[in-house]
């Protein structure tokens, strides 16, 4: 059994603080309000180390034995090589190639002509490279940051975690996708800057779980020992206690994919991205929903299709690492 | 209650400031002056003076700073770049608008998803709950622009059901409108009836498992009582957490729903506000966001506490 069992009281967390993102977690409420033992504690001792490796050893096994989990990765997999291949592997140049302009799907075009007549199926295909390369990194970004910030104010408490406390609670009430919108329209839509946005604004939300998970780990003997054999607060915080508090920041990091998929597929809809030509999924259904009403779906659904199954995906695998991460 | 009340409007103000601030920071990053924004690379140079004078983007930031903050208390936004008109006169009919479509949405999703919840959490890991489960967490991941695109295609161009223009013309009766919100709004139940599912799911399922849905049941009570008089009451107050949440996101989503059916509700006035760099407007229609958010979860939170004797007489103490 893994040493974090009830670190993020899910339930608990959503009726004392409304997030959204607290809500996937919904689902192990069940689960983990049933297992009752209390953390495993020990020294970092050699043997401590490979008991954790064990367990994470069997949560992989776990994990991959749940169907949802190999969908979800088949997909993202589908799509990772879509990317990094990109107009190599397509059937028609997404960029230039010039046939019938609108033509509906057949045998030569599975999925149309749009209104240049470029190849659809090629333009979804090389499509998937700007979001799989801004939404992992915008994620990891703000993971990154929201692990400093909370490990700063669950291990330290006191002011600094109630000053910050204030900021991150009223950065939750902010409407994340207005936020990112405003500032990626003013500070420009380039990659760079998408992933600043979304990575800042996901920080809070990181924060507060980490910072939940810190505070149960802080008064436990191992941390004790590490301050008494006078560490550093920083090896304590980031070699101390990080490793035990691993399992819900993995977790946090799935979820916060799945969101910034979301958004970055949202944004660059809004025009708050790759601009035309670029074959982004976004902004293909921004350049194509309006035609809809004249009967020429294809050019809208198949790219939409394409965010649908990208943001299923990664929350088919955010879920299963969860539900065996809290199990 | 009340200690507990102020605390939480304080922290509503501090959010609210917060949100005014970094509203002013993001606008006012951009060098060049406003005026030759709004006015174009073509007017008189004497032209964009007198405008920036007028709007009094010409004075210094801080000055500007404190207008900001004084219109965020005094809710008077001044008037819009664009178009002259008071912010007021523009997103308060546009809030109206949107607010319309939100009502809607929510009174279609509730019922649906927490009886849809109920059901999957009576018949845990079987079928019906993996089917409930699994919809849930798929439909509420996918973008809400998305849902709207294809319920577009499928129901207003294919099946002919709904109107592919969202807007009513003027004096339409309450009935026709519904046939004009419908689309859009459907495409708002599908990405919150996961939320809201999934949540009551959670909670009927950590109730049925309590030791008084155990004393309910030997006592006498049938399934249906202690449903209703016993786990419902406390599984419901994280899903109306999740509701008064939802509320305050739904404007978020919004904005995307509002282009693909071309609705001129708040969402769309944000897009526009947003892409023509019409700061006041920007700043009325997102501080009214905030606002909203801050009411709906306040509201909860009071609904919570008549729901709940426990948390009504801990705080009156």
């Amino acid at each position: 059994m893994s040493d974090r069992d009830e670190v993020i009281p899910t339930f608990e967390k959503v009726i004392s603080t409304p997030g959204m993102d607290a809500l996937v977690a919904s689902d192990a409420s069940a689960a983990s309000a049933a297992a009752g033992t209390p953390p495993e504690v020990g020294p970092s001792g050699g043997e401590q180390l490979s008991e954790r490796q064990q367990a994470r050893r069997e949560n992989w096994r776990l994990i991959r034995r749940r169907p949802a989990f190999i969908v979800g990765v088949l997909i993202v997999a589908i799509w990772t090589v879509c990317a990094a291949f990109g107009d190599r592997i397509t059937p028609h140049n997404p960029l230039d190639f010039r046939a019938g302009t609108h033509l509906s799907p057949r045998a030569k075009f599975p999925f149309g002509t749009d209104e240049q007549g470029r190849d659809v199926l090629s333009r979804v295909m090389a499509g998937s490279r700007d979001v799989l390369k801004v939404a992992p990194l915008a994620a990891l970004l703000g993971v990154l940051f929201g692990v400093i910030v909370g490990m700063l104010m669950g291990y330290f408490g006191g002011w600094l975690d109630n000053g910050l406390g204030r900021i991150v609670e009223a950065f939750l009430a902010l409407p994340v996708l207005l936020v990112a919108l405003l500032a990626v329209t003013t500070l420009g839509s380039s990659s760079t800057v998408v992933i600043g946005v979304v990575a800042v604004l996901f920080t809070p939300v990181v924060a507060r779980t980490v910072r939940s998970a810190v505070l149960a780990e802080r008064d436990l003997d191992y941390v004790t020992s590490a301050k008494l054999r006078g560490e550093s607060s920083v090896f304590v915080m980031f070699r101390e206690i990080l490793p035990n508090v691993s399992g819900p920041i993995i977790v946090e990091l799935t979820v916060r994919i799945g969101y910034a998929v979301f958004t970055v597929a949202t944004l660059s809809f809004l025009g708050a991205g790759p601009q035309p030509p670029s074959p982004d999924w976004g902004a293909q259904v921004s350049g194509a929903f309006r035609v809809i009403s004249a009967g020429i779906w294809w050019t809208t659904f198949f790219p939409a299709a394409a965010i649908a199954s990208l943001v299923i995906a990664v929350n088919l695998i955010a879920d299963s690492v969860q539900s065996v991460v809290e199990a | 209650m009340g200690r507990y009340l102020r605390r939480r409007l304080a922290s509503a103000v501090v959010t609210l400031w917060l949100l005014a601030t970094i509203v002013f920071l993001i606008v006012n990053v951009l060098p060049g002056d406003v005026g030759r924004r709004v006015l174009g690379p073509f007017a008189l140079k004497e032209d964009v003076a007198r405008f920036n004078h007028q709007i009094g983007t010409d004075r210094p930031l801080i000055n500007q700073y404190f207008t900001t903050i004084r219109r965020l208390f005094t809710l008077d936004f001044g008037h819009s770049y664009q178009s002259g008109k008071l912010v007021n006169s523009v997103i308060f009919p546009a809030l109206f608008r949107s607010g319309k479509l939100a009502l809607l949405a929510f009174v279609i999703t509730i019922p649906i998803s927490i009886a849809a919840g109920i059901f999957a959490a009576r018949h845990q890991d079987r079928v019906a709950d993996r089917v409930v489960v699994n919809a849930g967490l798929a439909t509420s991941s996918i973008p809400e622009f998305v849902t709207a695109a294809v319920l577009l295609t499928v129901f207003c161009v294919h099946w002919k059901l709904g109107k592919v223009f969202a807007n009513p013309p003027d004096g339409t009766s309450v009935i026709s409108q519904f046939r004009y919100l419908l689309t859009p709004a459907l495409a708002m139940v599908v990405a919150y009836f996961g939320y809201i599912a999934r949540m009551t799911r959670a909670g009927v399922i950590n109730g049925l498992q309590a030791d008084y849905a155990r004393t309910a049941t030997m006592k006498g009570l049938s399934m249906g009582g202690v449903m209703r008089k016993h786990i419902l009451r406390n599984a419901l107050t994280p899903t109306i957490t999740v509701i008064s949440v939802q509320i305050g996101y739904l404007f978020g989503g919004i904005i995307g729903v509002e282009k693909v059916f071309n609705y001129a509700g708040l969402g769309s006035t944000m897009l526009s506000a947003v892409t023509s760099k019409d700061v006041p407007v920007l700043q009325g229609a997102v501080i009214l966001v905030g606002i909203i958010y801050m009411v709906s979860t306040l509201l909860a939170d009071v609904l919570i506490a008549f729901l709940n004797p426990r948390v009504r007489l801990e705080s009156s103490r």
